[in-house]
């Protein structure tokens, strides 16, 4: 019966979210930070007993409704939460990871103002997230995906003070409603064809009545992936992702990095059976994927900014997980989710600790030397990075390996797949071992000023300890979910070491160019040749310069050409009408009750006249 | 029915010109307690034509009609005499034109 107590996962951050905007900010700061930790801790609690008692009683989908949300002419979406194996590993996420940034913020963010806002925005953030992924119904999945989407967007802009932030959180939020947008159309599509948003009985009916590459499927399917390819940030939506990091660096670190970006992810998988019954749909996911993966990893290599390079670095990992779902490695695809949940949160906040320490110094040419004076921030990015580069042993290696070794299996050219996502790979532990040795190594240029308190270097190190174990144990939850049946083992011959090797060589040519400096890379990504390749990919291969003509551009002089507003003059011509007409009637208004009194007489005689003679 | 002892155009003809005279005289005096007893005329006209018409065709329609506008007559005078109080009290002077502050 424990199992009951899902209900309290979502509710507690509902509940933190409210006292914190009940009370305004008129709490002291410690209060704040319990309220909000302690309501995230408990719904991870809730999350825990819920979860075991769900894979006690032999990981069976359970059910709970709350709620019977609305009836209208046979519309009837009911408040359900719906637990299996993959929501299980979501919320375990959330709620995990989630909590130990919340701890994690109630340190770095005491020196700012809006603690309490902050607080209240991050707690209404992990409600809607839950909603994301414990709605049985699409629609309350889509009230969670636009809730995540609204905090994103306040979290963003959550140092208002600066024009610039609150551009970046505009644009977040346009840029992901084109995709929700799409999103929107292919759920009122799977609504007309198959008449219930119920994610269980979209998926039967759907197996039940389309064939396999049914057109109107591969429709809903791209149309959702839309809004996947939106909210996660990929080729073409991506845009908005780097400049989202102008909000505090915990934020980047759970919404842009561990939990709301993966959401597209979660979406695919949850509805793979669209995707199955359309092979083209399913290869366009693959495709979006692996270019977004191609092209972000090229741009990280050139970022000078710390959280740049990781922005980037987070599209190309989602990037995988896209083409781990095209290529059928549905259950990799979220056992990357969950190892990358933990490496990248410990990412971005071991740079935020090393951030803080510098007085918001986010250039990476302005650190360097920092690992004996910043030693937990240090060994948390070199796990976090070898996590990330996918070195054996690590959380990432065997996720990203399994990818991999899958791809390399794909019927429709499998092979290259395998190729870009390998030199994608090999770039990652380039570009990581760029950021360790610049940062961290080298000369040193500032003097560092460590503030951290236990509550900030305990996280750092929890989420060290899992991004180096978490992926040893599989995730067994998820075999009775997707399609593959979990994770596949039977992987042999050359390529497994093929595979295995390609960071490993990644991290001695990362060594070579910047530990011993045997070439000068950056004097020589700025040379003369290679300048402008560098100034491309360093722009996000020219997308953003490209929607500012092809989009941005145009709707300004649009703008400019309608600002006295085409339509308007039509109403505005029938005011000017009746004012002139009614300049000509007040004439007669005198005032003078005589007057008034002939004209009286007068018009009577005109009406008599007409009464008698016509 | 007894024949009428004045036939009743004449009543008619006297009727048309009472209004006349009550309508010109509103139109032609300024002051306030003029414009009164003009418009009293008048009414007394309108009288003056239902109490014939009534006796020609021997219908008390036209008495009643009359009790109408004595009693309309009176109440008339009552708010009018009030207004007039009134424009006395504020601007000390009767002139009708003078009041006209609600031009257009």
């Amino acid at each position: 019966m424990s199992m009951e107590l899902l209900w309290l996962v979502p509710t507690l951050p509902l509940v933190g979210f409210l006292i914190l905007l009940l009370t305004g900010g008129r709490l002291p700061n410690n209060i704040v930070a319990l309220v909000a930790c302690g309501c995230v801790g408990g719904s991870a609690l809730a999350a825990l007993i819920a979860g075991l008692a769900f894979l006690e009683q032999g990981s069976e989908p359970y059910s709970l409704l709350m709620w019977q949300w609305m009836d209208v002419g046979g519309f009837t979406p009911a408040f359900k939460l719906y637990l299996d194996g993959l929501a299980l590993v979501m919320i375990g996420v959330i709620t995990g990871v989630g909590f130990l940034i919340h701890l994690y913020a109630s340190g770095y963010m005491n020196s700012e103002s809006g603690y309490s806002r902050f607080f209240a925005y991050m707690n209404l953030f992990v409600f809607a997230m839950l909603m994301l992924v414990l709605g049985d119904n699409l629609l309350v999945l889509f009230l969670g995906w636009e809730g995540v989407g609204l905090c994103s967007y306040l979290l963003i802009g959550f140092f208002h003070d600066d024009p610039e932030n609150g551009y970046a959180a505009r644009k977040a939020f346009v840029v992901t409603r084109v995709g929700d947008t799409a999103m929107a159309l292919g759920l009122f599509l799977l609504f007309r064809e198959l008449g219930s948003l119920e994610i269980q009985t979209v998926l039967s009916e759907a197996n039940r009545m389309w064939p396999d590459g049914s057109v109107l499927c591969t429709g809903i399917a791209l149309l959702l992936l839309g809004g996947a390819v939106g909210k996660s940030a990929q080729v073409p939506l991506q845009t908005w992702l780097p400049d989202a990091m102008a909000g505090p660096t915990p934020v980047s670190a759970l919404i842009h990095a561990a939990t709301m970006v993966t959401a597209g992810v979660y979406l695919i998988a949850r509805m793979h059976d669209l995707y199955l019954l359309s092979p083209s749909a399913q290869f366009a996911v693959a495709v979006v994927g692996v270019v977004t993966l191609f092209i972000s990893s090229f741009t990280a290599l050139v970022q000078t900014d710390i959280k740049r390079i990781l922005a980037y670095s987070t599209m190309s990992q989602i990037g995988y997980m896209f083409m781990a779902l095209g290529v059928g490695a549905w259950s990799a695809a979220i056992f990357h989710l969950m190892t990358h949940a933990f490496f990248k949160a410990l990412l971005f906040l071991a740079a935020g600790s090393v951030i803080l320490a510098l007085h918001h110094e986010q250039n990476i040419f302005k650190m360097g030397g920092l690992a004996k004076k910043l030693p937990v921030p240090f060994w948390s990015m070199l796990i976090g990075t070898a996590a990330l580069a996918a070195l054996p042993l690590t959380s990432g290696f065997y996720s990203k390996d399994a990818i991999l070794l899958t791809a390399w299996d794909y019927s429709h050219g499998g092979m290259w797949f395998w190729l870009f996502a390998a030199i994608a790979a090999f770039l990652t532990t380039l570009y990581s071992a760029r950021l360790m040795f610049i940062v961290f190594f080298g000369e040193s240029k500032t003097e560092p000023h460590d503030e951290s308190k236990i509550n900030m270097w305990g996280v750092l190190v929890i989420l060290a300890v899992l991004s180096l174990i978490g992926g040893w144990f599989g995730l067994a939850p998820l075999a009775a979910v997707m399609p593959d049946g979990g994770l596949e083992a039977a992987h042999s011959g050359l390529i497994v070491w093929v595979t295995a090797a390609v960071p490993i060589l990644g991290v001695l040519v990362g060594y070579a160019l910047f530990g011993r400096k045997q070439v000068d890379f950056q004097a020589w990504l700025e040379s003369k040749a290679i300048d402008p390749l560098r100034r491309f990919w360093f722009g996000g291969w020219g997308f953003d310069a490209l929607y500012d003509v092809v989009l941005v551009k145009p709707f300004i002089r649009l703008a400019e050409i309608n600002k006295n507003d085409v339509v308007d003059l039509l109403y505005r011509g029938i005011a000017g009408l009746a004012r002139s007409l009614h300049g000509v009637l007040s004439i007669t208004q005198t005032g003078k009750l005589r007057w008034y009194a002939a004209n009286m007489g007068a018009g009577l005689l005109v009406v008599l006249a007409l009464a008698l003679y016509i | 029915m007894t024949a009428a002892i004045v036939p009743i155009e004449h009543v008619l003809l006297l009727a048309v010109v009472l209004f006349l005279i009550g309508f010109v005289g509103v139109l032609v005096r300024r002051n306030i307690i003029f414009l009164l007893m003009s418009l009293e005329i008048m009414m007394n006209a309108c009288g003056l034509a239902f109490v014939a018409a009534g006796a020609r065709w021997g219908d008390p329609d036209g008495q009643v009609m009359f009790m109408l506008i004595l009693s309309l007559a009176a109440a008339e005078v009552a708010v009018g005499l009030g207004l007039v109080l009134q424009l006395d009290r504020r601007r000390r002077n009767l002139d009708i034109d003078a009041a006209s502050e609600l031009s257009g």
